[in-house]
């Protein structure tokens, strides 16, 4: 086997046991789009077009609400802001690469592969064609948010509000963070920026309580870095 | 709703994926740089995971009534110990049925 397909498959069998709680809530994206009204079709091209649950689930919301266009665009930028953030943190990774692969490799770039994949390449800094592991985690995703959405267009409520699968996307990042729990300075991070986002969830317009607590966390963050000697 | 509104949010959730992969040459972060962006994942996914634990339906903070609260705890607990990410998860959820089931 050529270390491509090592990579592939390493990306994808990484980023699977993070699609458990990803199935359910695309099929609960899947029912809210056919209870709004707008169609199968629809429904389908936003997992397509924007592929990104959160921000999809948040576009429905605010059209249905009545919303112009000008602030659910101006909300779905807020949402996905975070994004930007982790595409810095990986261009340092993939800054050699083709413009062809930086545009595939983006298209999928969900927080699940980037948090799987970001972690392989700290540990596998050498290789060429590491970025077939974001590749195999992405667009696991991608099938995964795909199959999920149909399912919920073709099947409907089938999955019991009572279940609790929205916490199950929380425990899904809090899982991410196992290797942060240790850290002093990492933990402090988190406080900040769980509670800013929290004391922020009503008061920040535009959705954008995600991207401000982040922002707050990493001036946390650079603050608390700043004591520490620079090594070469 | 027009096809053109879901275009212009894929191509505004698209720049934010490719701007900085885009734009960011090798080597152009110096090591402070990369040092504060290390910490991107803890100041990220606590803004995802703390609202939707903390604040109710309404939007209003609910800690008495809440069984996501100690099931998180449980959470991290399994989690600090096991380092194991699908544990954590699974630990998680079900002590979470477990609470509303018997509990709440």
């Amino acid at each position: 086997m050529n270390n491509k397909s090592k990579f592939l498959i390493k990306g994808v069998m990484d980023v699977s046991p993070l699609m458990i709680p990803v199935f359910p809530f695309g099929i609960i994206y899947g029912v809210i789009g056919m209870d709004l009204g707008i169609g199968p079709y629809m429904t389908l091209g936003l997992s397509i077009i924007i592929f990104g649950g959160a921000s999809q689930i948040v576009l429905l919301q605010l059209f249905s609400g009545g919303a112009s266009s000008l602030v659910i665009l101006s909300s779905v930028g807020a949402v996905n802001a975070r994004h930007v953030l982790y595409g810095a943190v990986l261009s340092e990774h993939l800054s050699d690469l083709k413009l062809f692969w930086k545009i595939i490799l983006s298209y999928v770039m969900t927080d699940q592969a980037f948090a799987v994949s970001n972690d392989y390449f700290k540990k596998n800094n050498k290789d060429n064609n590491q970025h077939y592991h974001l590749l195999g985690s992405g667009f696991t995703c991608w099938i995964i948010w795909q199959i999920s959405t149909i399912l919920g267009i073709v099947l409907g409520s089938v999955v019991p509000e009572e279940l609790g699968l929205s916490f199950t996307i929380s425990l899904t990042f809090l899982a991410l963070l196992i290797s942060d729990f240790r850290k002093f300075k990492n933990i402090i991070v988190m406080l900040v920026s769980g509670l800013t986002a929290t004391i922020g969830f009503n008061i920040i317009p535009f959705k954008a309580y995600i991207i401000v607590a982040a922002l707050t966390a990493l001036v946390v963050a650079a603050l608390l870095t700043l004591t520490d000697v620079e090594k070469k | 709703m027009h096809w053109s509104l879901i275009v212009y949010a894929g191509i505004i959730t698209f720049m934010t994926r490719f701007s900085m992969i885009f734009l960011l040459k090798k080597d152009i972060l110096n090591n402070k740089a990369k040092k504060i962006l290390s910490f991107v994942p803890a100041a990220i996914f606590p803004a995802i995971i703390f609202p939707p634990i903390f604040l109710d339906d309404a939007g209003t903070v609910d800690l008495e009534n809440n069984p996501k609260i100690l099931a998180a705890i449980f959470a991290i607990i399994v989690g600090y110990f096991s380092k194991n990410i699908i544990a954590t998860i699974f630990a998680g959820l079900i002590s979470y049925w477990f609470l509303i089931f018997f509990y709440f």
